[in-house]
């Protein structure tokens, strides 16, 4: 991997899976199972852990996730991402427990939550936890005001703490004025708009979001897309977002976990991806994301020259994308710079064009 | 083609495996009946084995009156203060809207009139506009201003009160009960067939032991009704939780709901729509047993019915008959409405009561100007006599009109589909050995369903030669089945075209939507006006009160026949003809199943009440056990009803959910 080498200078320290360190992990799984079908743990622990798709098909077992690892950090959008039926919806409802998984280890601010008693887990999901759902999930009987303040109606916060909350984080979405509509007079981008604000009534440490724009028209999709990273870029919340939509992956997250079958395949940045992807199954989802979007400075920087003369400085995360149009302009190559200001490489106009004509073009 | 080719063919044909297997089994079912017929215990089930099960169920019910003491108190005492209970409010409806009070004060006593027919017509017509808009308000002032007008409305009130009370602790039970079975699956399993009973067994049967333990009268009917009306709201209850979406549901526990918050505030209200339709159910069951509950003392429009059919006097029960259905009809809609309601949208809420509830305070305000009215005016208090209508004359006219010019004309026909058909097929029925027919009914049931299905229906054919009650039981299996194949007749064609036809369908929509308002006994009336007693009256009934279900599942089935088949077909080419028989009928099939599966429900629970007519089976055994108050043989007969019933419908489902699967529709 190319950033390995400067690793010791970049913004975010990464491992192969592109964690990064020294930011706190807000949730982490550990081996993580779900299996369906009759005696599913016995068969699980007889196999201390471990079982391919041979023994579960003899067990007539069927395996939605299998040997899960991975933690999401503190501000972070941990994407998954799996077409239908590789197991990511299941996945998510492990890490909150609605569903119990079979087998394996959930930490969520390091307390465990598979050995939380019914109570205390209340308690988490009444506080710290938010969920957005794919087809919104909203309630058809409440008005939007009533629906955003549920969660602190159930917690028994009273109507006059609680309603002048819900208008806040009505306005925060975009949808003040439409307070007392109810669900079914919304459109969809609109009732997924409520959904946001009502996951996000009680402030929760962690936030899920369950294919949240899948059901939406593509152009509001993309608005969506853009509203969340707006929101994101306010709240600094952990998300672990679920997706089957490669570009949205791309798009919105620091890192992604692609899955298939029940298991990850490959967990990296949407860079690491795109440069080093782990099979061919990650390649063909790579394939036609175009590179400039997706690749930094520094991962297509050759290293400087000493001596040479640089037309200006650029920080090495900085998308090809965004200084393309500068380099266009420029005779002489610009210097990569990490967070010191210290020169770490450089990209000559030759370099950016030949990541953006060239689909198949790895790092150089 | 060539002779011998064709008789090759035939060959190859009847050499195919599943030729092969029909054949062995008629040859079977052949050979078992040549044997069965030579061992006389097979053919008919010999009297000294059967088992005194009615014997049994007496004398259990006598020790239940006499003998079970729960300690402190009998069980007698037990039921009875349930009923004592229950009478309080029952009597506080009846003195408002029928009777009055009588407050007693030191020695005088004052007389507290009831709500003025005025006022009480004004209020149901400002709700109805609440719920469905000037339409239905006009409809729903027309069906109480008959009350008024034909001098219905004293009994009219009686039952109407009695349907007030009913009604909410029905549905308000049915809702419990269907709680409990979706809380628990245990529960669930072991709800399902006491409600597949309660719906099944005809409520003749259990009007005896209801006599006993909460004795004769109004509240011992109203009990009666909320047992009949309680298990459709449970099961639609339990459904309709169900069916609230998995998100909704992961959303409650996500947002750390407790049990009681996850059902009140999330599963109830989401499920509400279905649960209304749960209400509707409620209403439209208790109204059907107005008549039937006045046999234990229900008084209002059902004993007016009554005892007007037992004097023949067909003005009468025209009268109250049309009395009883113009008052379901207007429940129906008027529930329906609130039910069916734009939900409410987003204007400003005021926020005063009276600015909230326009309609509940006009309707209020009338009841209460009237009644005040009333104590000056006194028309306002009863409908005054001289504009009362009575159609009687009328009535008694046409029926001896009909009687003089079509008698022959009547009894001929009458004779005629008699002697060619329903005496023929009795004959054959009554004739078939009990053991052949346990046998194909069971392997029917092999074939459908696998081993379970098998013993269950076995077990219950068999049930009805065990109990004595075979050739009774063979009996209603004929006139029921006559029925229905009749009415399938009548009522798969008439889907068929409304189907096809949109204006055809809205016709035959509100034609189907009133008759099955209708109480079943009201089918009764011209029934025995044209043709009097006997199988034949009966059979005529039950087909008008079973047509329903053949007709609105036909229509249904072939509505939802997916438009892409459709298109693909009319691209193909399809003929009209071609495109019915080809392409609609055989995807319908499943779903006319279900139809044909509810026409024998709804002809099996008529067949109990053309007893009246006298009829000479089941029915007709659970009408004499009434009559002699004798439970055990009610309750046993009621079984073997519910047995056929249950026969039938594990059956049927069986084999539809089966065809469902093979056409990838379910």
């Amino acid at each position: 991997m190319s950033t390995a080498e400067s690793a010791g200078a970049a913004h975010r320290t990464q491992d192969a899976t592109g964690e990064p360190a020294g930011e706190g992990v807000t949730i982490a799984c550990r081996n993580v199972w779900k299996i369906f079908g009759e005696g599913a743990e016995r068969v699980l622990s007889r196999a201390n852990g471990a079982l391919d798709d041979e023994q579960l098909r003899e067990a007539g077992l069927i395996g939605a996730v299998r040997d899960v690892t991975f933690s999401a950090h503190q501000g972070e959008i941990f994407v998954i991402m799996g077409l239908s039926g590789s197991g990511k919806s299941t996945l998510v409802r492990c890490l909150s427990r609605l569903i119990e998984p079979t087998a394996g280890q959930v930490l969520f601010e390091g307390q465990d939550l598979l050995a939380a008693s019914e109570k205390v887990l209340i308690e988490i999901r009444r506080h710290k936890m938010g969920m957005v759902f794919q087809h919104f999930a909203l309630l058809p009987h409440l008005t939007v005001l009533d629906n955003v303040a549920f969660p602190l109606e159930v917690q028994g916060v009273d109507r006059g703490r609680r309603v002048p909350r819900a208008r806040e984080l009505i306005e925060l979405v975009g949808l003040e004025g439409r307070e007392d509509y109810y669900p079914r007079e919304l459109s969809g981008g609109q009732q997924q708009r409520v959904g946001i604000a009502r996951s996000l009534a009680v402030e929760p440490e962690i936030w899920f979001l369950d294919e949240p724009f899948s059901a939406l028209d593509p152009l509001i999709r993309r608005e969506m897309q853009d509203e969340f990273l707006r929101l994101q870029g306010v709240l600094h919340k952990t998300i672990v977002f679920i997706t089957h939509d490669f570009d949205e992956a791309i798009r919105l997250a620091d890192r992604i976990a692609i899955m298939k079958d029940g298991g990850i395949i490959q967990i990296g940045t949407p860079e690491a991806l795109v440069l080093d992807p782990a099979n061919e199954y990650v390649a063909e989802f790579t394939r036609d994301i175009p590179r400039a979007k997706v690749l930094s400075a520094r991962a297509v920087m050759l290293p400087a020259v000493a001596g040479e003369q640089f037309a200006g400085e650029i920080p090495g995360e900085t998308r090809i994308e965004q200084l393309a149009g500068r380099i266009v302009d420029c005779e002489k190559p610009l210097a990569v710079v990490d967070r010191n200001g210290g020169v770490v490489g450089q990209i000559s106009r030759d370099s950016v064009l030949r990541v953006m004509v060239s689909a198949d073009d790895r790092a150089p | 083609m060539t002779a011998s080719s064709t008789i090759s063919n035939l060959r190859l044909r009847l050499l195919r495996p599943a030729t092969l297997n029909r054949l062995m089994a008629v040859g079977a079912i052949v050979a078992v009946m040549v044997v069965a017929s030579r061992v006389p215990w097979l053919v008919a089930y010999p009297e000294n084995w059967e088992i005194p099960l009615r014997y049994w169920v007496s004398d259990f019910m006598k020790w239940l009156i006499n003998d079970f003491d729960l300690g402190l108190f009998t069980f007698r005492q037990f039921t009875r203060s349930i009923a004592w209970l229950l009478n309080w409010p029952l009597v506080s409806a009846q003195g408002l809207l029928a009777t009055g009070f009588e407050l007693e004060i030191g020695d005088s006593a004052i007389d507290l009139p009831r709500l003025s027919w005025l006022g009480v017509i004004a209020a149901v017509t400002v709700l109805a506009h609440a719920a469905g808009g000037w339409r239905l308000s006009v409809l729903v002032a027309t069906c109480f201003g008959y009350l008024a007008v034909f001098g219905q409305w004293s009994s009219g009130m009686i039952t109407l009160s009695s349907i007030l009370i009913a009604v909410p602790l029905g549905a308000v039970g049915g809702l419990l009960f269907g709680i409990l079975g979706y809380r628990s699956a245990r529960m669930e399993r072991g709800l399902l067939p006491v409600l597949d009973l309660m719906q099944t067994v005809p409520v003749f049967a259990y009007l005896v032991p209801v006599l006993f333990l909460f004795g004769f009268g109004p509240v011992a009917a109203m009990i009666a009704t909320i047992i009949y009306a309680t298990p459709p709201m449970a099961r639609v209850t339990m459904l309709a939780l169900k069916l609230v979406s998995t998100e909704v549901v992961e959303f409650g526990r996500m947002v750390g709901c407790s049990r009681w918050q996850m059902m009140w505030k999330i599963l109830i209200p989401s499920a509400k729509p279905t649960l209304m339709v749960g209400v509707n159910q409620v209403i439209m069951l208790s109204l059907n047993m107005v008549i039937i509950a006045s046999m234990i003392g229900a008084g209002g429009l059902g004993f007016d019915v009554l005892s007007a059919l037992k004097r023949l006097r067909i003005g009468d029960g025209i009268e109250a008959g049309l009395a009883i259905t113009l008052l379901a009809i207007a429940l129906d809609r008027v529930s329906q409405g609130f039910t069916h309601r734009a939900q409410p949208a987003h204007k400003e809420q005021p926020k005063r009561f009276v600015a909230r509830n326009p309609h509940l305070v006009m309707a209020l305000a009338a009841i209460v100007l009237a009644t005040l009215g009333a104590l000056f005016i006194r028309g306002l208090e009863a409908f005054p006599e001289s504009p009362r209508i009575s159609t009687n004359e009328f009535w008694s006219g046409l029926v001896t009109w009909i009687n003089v010019n079509f008698f022959d004309q009547l009894d001929a026909f009458k004779n005629f589909l008699l002697l060619n058909f329903l005496i023929p097929v009795k004959r054959f029925m009554l004739s078939l050995p009990w053991s052949v027919v346990v046998g194909l009914v069971a392997l029917t049931g092999y074939r459908l369903g696998g081993w379970r299905l098998a013993l269950a229906v076995g077990c219950y054919v068999a049930f009805m030669a065990v109990t004595g009650n075979w050739e009774k039981s063979m009996s209603s299996v004929y006139l029921c089945g006559v029925s229905v194949i009749i009415a399938c007749l009548i009522g798969i064609p008439i889907g068929v075209v409304a189907a096809r036809r949109e204006r055809a369908h809205r016709v035959v929509q509100v034609c189907i939507d009133t008759l099955q308002t209708l109480p079943s006994f009201v089918y009764l009336i011209p029934v025995v006006i044209l043709f009097r007693v006997g199988d034949f009256s009966a059979m005529i009934a039950v087909v008008a009160y079973a047509l329903t279900p053949a007709i609105r599942y036909t229509d249904h089935g072939i509505r939802q026949v997916p438009a892409p088949l459709i298109e693909a077909a009319t691209a193909a080419g399809c003929s009209q003809r071609q495109m019915l028989w080809k392409v609609q009928l055989p995807i319908a099939v499943p779903e006319i199943m279900l139809g044909i599966n509810q026409t024998i429900m709804m002809a099996l629970s008529m067949l109990v009440i053309t007893a009246l007519v006298g009829t000479r089976e089941l029915g007709q055994e659970v009408y004499i056990a009434l009559t002699k108050a004798d439970t055990g043989r009610g309750i046993v007969a009621g079984l073997c009803v519910a047995f056929i019933a249950m026969t039938s419908d594990r059956l049927i489902s069986a084999w539809s959910a089966r065809r469902k699967r093979q056409l990838g529709l379910a």
